[in-house]
C-alpha cells in the first residue's frame, strides 16, 4: 500500500464581516501543516444551502482552505432557507455589505497559521456576479472564479437600485487579479452575447483572464442536485478550476 | 439565473406551519432556483404574516407546469363553489 494519508476538517466558524459584524461560515481544510491557499466561496441568491457547503469540502480535498460565508447571517437565527426567503422578499443584500463580508472571510483565511497568504474568490450565479464585483473592488484578491454570474452586464438601468447601484462590468478597469470564467452556451443570463462582451472588454483592457464555454450546458451545470447538471462538462470544468487555482494561488496538492 | 423579483399578494387567511396555525396577510411569489425541489427553477410561494414580522412562513416550491395547473384548479374550485352557493341561495 502506497497511498498518501488524506484527511480534512469541516466545521462552522465565526468570522468578522462588514462593519465588524460577526457571522457564521462553513469552513473546510485539509489536515496537515500546509501551507495552504484559501478560497472564499460565494453562494447564490437562495442562500447558504447544502450544495454550497460541498464546495469547501471539494476544495479541501484538492488542498485548499475553503470558506463559504453565510451572507445572510444578519437575518438569522433560523434555517438558512427561511432566512434566504426573507432576504429575497427584501430584495437581496447590498453589494457593499457582500464586499465587506467577503473581505472579512478572506482575512479569516489569511490569518490562519497554515495559510500561504493567497486567497481566491469563487461564486456561483448571483455569487458569480459578486465575485466579479469583489475582484474589481478589493485590492488583495489573488484570483477570481466567476461561475455563470448573471447581471455582470446590465442593459436595463431599471435593474439597478440602492442595493445594486452599479453593473460590475463598469468596474472592469479596476480588476487586479486573474479572472476565470465558466459558462454554458445555453444560458440566457449570462448569455453567450454577455460573455462575448465581457471578454471583449477584458481583452481591450489587457486583463489576465481565462474563459471556458460549454456546449450542451446551460446555467448552473455544476449543480448535481438539479436537472441542469451536466456530468461531462462539470467534470472538465472542475478540473480546469482546480488547475487555475493551483497556478495562481499555489498551495499544496 | 438568480432573480430578485418577488410578486407580493396581499391576502387574508391562515396557514399551518411548523408551529401550528398562523394568520397570514401576504404571499411572496417568485420564480427562481429552489432551495429543496430538484428543479433548475421553481415557482415559490411563501405565505407569511408581515404584520407579525414575517419571520415564520409556509413555503412551497413547485414546477412551472405545476403552478399553471394549480392556478387553473384554484379558479375552477372557486367557480364551482360560486355556482353551488348561488344555486343554494336561489332555492
Amino acid at each position: 500500500m502506497n497511498f498518501p494519508y488524506q484527511a480534512m476538517l469541516a466545521e462552522t466558524v465565526t468570522f468578522k464581516g462588514h462593519n465588524g459584524d460577526l457571522g457564521e461560515a462553513y469552513f473546510a481544510r485539509p489536515l496537515g501543516p500546509g501551507p495552504f491557499a484559501g478560497v472564499v466561496i460565494i453562494h447564490h441568491m437562495p442562500g447558504w444551502d447544502e450544495w454550497i457547503k460541498e464546495v469547501p469540502r471539494k476544495l479541501a480535498y484538492h488542498g485548499f482552505l475553503g470558506i463559504a460565508p453565510h451572507l445572510y447571517f444578519r437575518e438569522g437565527p433560523g434555517d438558512p432557507d427561511d432566512i434566504g426567503a426573507r432576504v429575497r422578499a427584501a430584495g437581496g443584500v447590498p453589494d457593499e455589505q457582500v464586499i465587506g463580508d467577503v473581505a472579512g472571510a478572506m482575512e479569516f483565511v489569511r490569518a490562519l497559521p497554515y495559510a500561504n497568504g493567497k486567497v481566491a474568490v469563487m461564486g456561483f450565479c448571483s455569487g458569480g456576479r459578486h465575485t466579479y464585483l469583489v475582484a474589481c473592488r478589493l485590492p488583495n484578491v489573488d484570483a477570481a472564479i466567476d461561475c455563470w454570474g448573471g447581471n455582470v452586464i446590465v442593459d436595463d438601468p431599471a435593474l439597478l437600485n440602492d442595493k445594486r447601484p452599479r453593473a460590475p462590468i463598469e468596474l472592469t478597469e479596476n480588476l487586479r487579479c486573474p479572472l476565470f470564467g465558466i459558462f454554458g452556451n445555453d444560458d440566457p443570463n449570462p448569455s453567450p452575447d454577455h460573455v462575448n462582451r465581457t471578454e471583449a472588454l477584458l481583452k481591450k483592457l489587457g486583463k489576465t483572464y481565462e474563459f471556458h464555454r460549454y456546449d450542451g450546458a446551460g446555467h448552473g451545470f455544476f449543480a448535481n442536485n438539479r436537472p441542469s447538471y451536466r456530468a461531462e462538462q462539470a467534470t472538465d470544468g472542475w478540473k480546469k478550476v482546480i488547475a487555475f487555482l493551483h497556478k495562481h494561488i499555489g498551495g499544496q496538492r | 439565473m438568480c432573480s430578485y423579483i418577488v410578486e407580493k399578494a396581499a391576502l387574508f387567511g391562515s396557514a399551518k406551519g411548523p408551529k401550528g396555525w398562523m394568520h397570514i396577510d401576504t404571499a411572496n411569489v417568485y420564480y427562481d432556483h429552489p432551495y429543496h425541489a430538484p428543479l433548475d427553477h421553481a415557482l415559490g410561494i411563501d405565505f407569511i404574516c408581515e404584520a407579525e414580522g414575517g419571520r415564520d412562513r409556509v413555503a412551497v416550491e413547485i414546477s412551472a407546469e405545476s403552478a399553471r395547473e394549480l392556478v387553473k384548479k384554484i379558479l375552477a374550485a372557486l367557480a364551482t363553489g360560486d355556482a353551488v352557493h348561488a344555486a343554494i341561495a336561489a332555492e
